[in-house]
């Protein structure tokens, strides 16, 4: 179960996009967490550079939640270090609300603020967090809502829009907060194909603005396209990591077996 | 002796207000106090937690009656004599509300789900904003059928206060009763009273109930 792993996939880390340049935007290194008795992440270590795509992917109950959780210190880790933008996450003295200015984080459940308008829902932040005025966090809850192509939906509550709607609502509301990093969390496992589509173009066009991006997904074809490393984690372990490209040619039979199940 | 008549009535009457008034008080000020030991009992502080759950058990265990006898005599005993009865009645009932209505929120700002806490703690927002912008407009749609159903209960209960003397409208109906002697016309004048006053709000509680069920997709 263990020591497969990394290394023949080590060479493969340089990716088509060449974004590695400067200091890693995202650190891991040898993470330990665990629920209780169950192990969970079992010496997670990764470098996401800036401008960098990283996918995780993984049978469901492999961790990746629970990486992309750690790295926004909605857990607390037992062992290992955590650098994001700077911050010391595995550092008890944390400023938590720091890290979350440079982080956004889209849920697979959109979790939209249901009492509040899409446009209430970004300007929210601006407001409280950034200090901006009314009208300027009007301006901006416009712009990043034409962003992702839902400018006329403005005043619609959550309940009034679709779930491919909500979630890229979900996603203009992070980016108001202009992060250096976005977490995307299965964003679209709720959703049926069609919708799934306009969520992901989304995604790709930030990937190409040069977002530094760290998204778990089932998407492969999405992966293949979009992401610069490819992770793929086996019972809280990166089991192997390398391009889009690695997923034709896995080299473990984990992997094999898991892109084998059309997963 | 005079029979029972329009004057009674009308006596009856000018104590329902107190009855109202009475509950006003009560609403408002174990509005108040309910609703900042509602926010201790979902603090991040556990000491802040215990303390508020100490509060909701031994007010909830304590008969309304006793807690009044307390205040009325309690407050006598350290000094302060000739305690007003409204004020006496007034506490009592404030105290009785906070316990419960505390406990009631608390309810409603648990079922807020977590993920909205994560959401917006994961936009920076601070605890204090998050609990304002974005947990208590929810629970407060949650939490307003059944505040309004309490409202009844507080309303049924002043008539506790009679035992400090306070002359609300079951006290009125004993004092009329007392001179004229015709309990059954009496009271069921009395009831009348307050179902006047209950019925509303029992149906406002019912019908905001089912607006929220409805608008709740
Ligand atoms: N808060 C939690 N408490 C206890 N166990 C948890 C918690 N969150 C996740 N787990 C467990 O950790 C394991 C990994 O979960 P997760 O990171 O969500 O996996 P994935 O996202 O890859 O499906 C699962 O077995 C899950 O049940
Ligand atoms: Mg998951």
């Amino acid at each position: 179960m263990s020591a497969v792993a990394n290394p023949t996939r080590a060479a493969r880390e340089d990716t088509p996009r060449s974004p590695q340049a400067g200091a890693p935007v995202v650190r891991l290194h040898d993470v330990h967490k665990s629920f209780g008795a169950l192990k969970v992440l079992d010496g997670v270590s990764l470098d996401v550079g800036p401008g960098e795509v990283a996918a995780i992917i993984g049978q469901s109950g492999s961790g990746k939640s629970t990486a992309l959780r750690c790295i926004n210190a909605l857990e607390t880790i037992q062992q290992g270090t955590i650098h994001v933008c700077g911050h010391a996450i595995h550092d008890p003295q944390l400023d938590r609300r720091a890290l979350r200015r440079d982080v956004g984080i889209v849920f697979q459940s959109y979790n939209l603020f249901p009492h509040l308008t899409a446009e209430q829902n970004i300007m929210l932040a601006p407001t409280c967090v950034k200090g901006m005025t009314k009208a300027q966090a009007r301006e901006l809850a416009r712009e990043v809502l034409s962003h992702v192509g839902l400018a006329e939906k403005a005043e619609h509550y959550p309940e009034q829009l679709s779930g491919g709607q909500q979630q890229r609502v979900a996603i203009a509301r992070s980016l108001a907060m202009r992060p250096k990093l976005m977490l995307f969390d299965e964003v679209t496992s709720a959703l049926d194909p069609q919708l799934t589509g306009e969520v992901l173009k989304v995604m790709e066009n930030l990937a190409r603005e040069g977002m530094t991006m760290i998204l778990v997904t089932h998407e492969m074809a999405f992966a293949r396209k979009v992401a610069s490393k490819v992770v793929y984690m086996h019972r809280g372990r990166v089991w192997e990591t390398g391009t889009g490209a690695m997923l034709d040619d896995p080299q473990t039979p984990e992997l094999r077996a898991f892109i084998g199940n059309g997963l | 002796m005079q029979s029972f008549g329009l004057a009674h009535v009308e006596f009856l009457a000018w104590a329902a207000l107190w009855t109202v008034g009475l509950s006003a008080i009560a609403f408002v000020g174990g509005g108040l106090l309910g609703f900042a030991v509602a926010l201790l009992r979902v603090s991040a502080n556990p000491a802040a937690r215990l303390a508020a759950i100490v509060y909701i058990q031994i007010v909830q265990g304590t008969p309304l009656l006793i807690l009044l006898f307390l205040i009325y005599f309690g407050v006598a005993v350290i000094g302060f004599t000739g305690v007003p009865a409204i004020l006496a009645a007034g506490a009592g009932l404030t105290i009785y509300a906070s316990g419960f209505l505390a406990e009631i929120w608390r309810g409603c700002i648990q079922s807020v789900p977590k993920t909205q806490w994560e959401a917006a703690e994961c936009l920076a927002l601070t605890r204090w904003q998050r609990m304002t912008r974005v947990i208590l407009p929810q629970a407060l749609r949650i939490a307003t059928p059944p505040t309004v159903g309490f409202l009844v209960q507080i309303v049924k209960n002043t008539s506790l206060a009679s035992v400090v003397g306070f002359v609300e409208l079951a006290q009125a109906g004993k004092l009329i009763n007392n001179s004229i002697f015709e309990p059954f016309t009496i009271f069921v004048t009395v009831a009348v009273f307050y179902f006047a006053l209950c019925f509303p709000l029992s149906t406002w509680s019912r019908s905001l109930e089912r607006t929220l069920n409805v608008s709740r997709r």
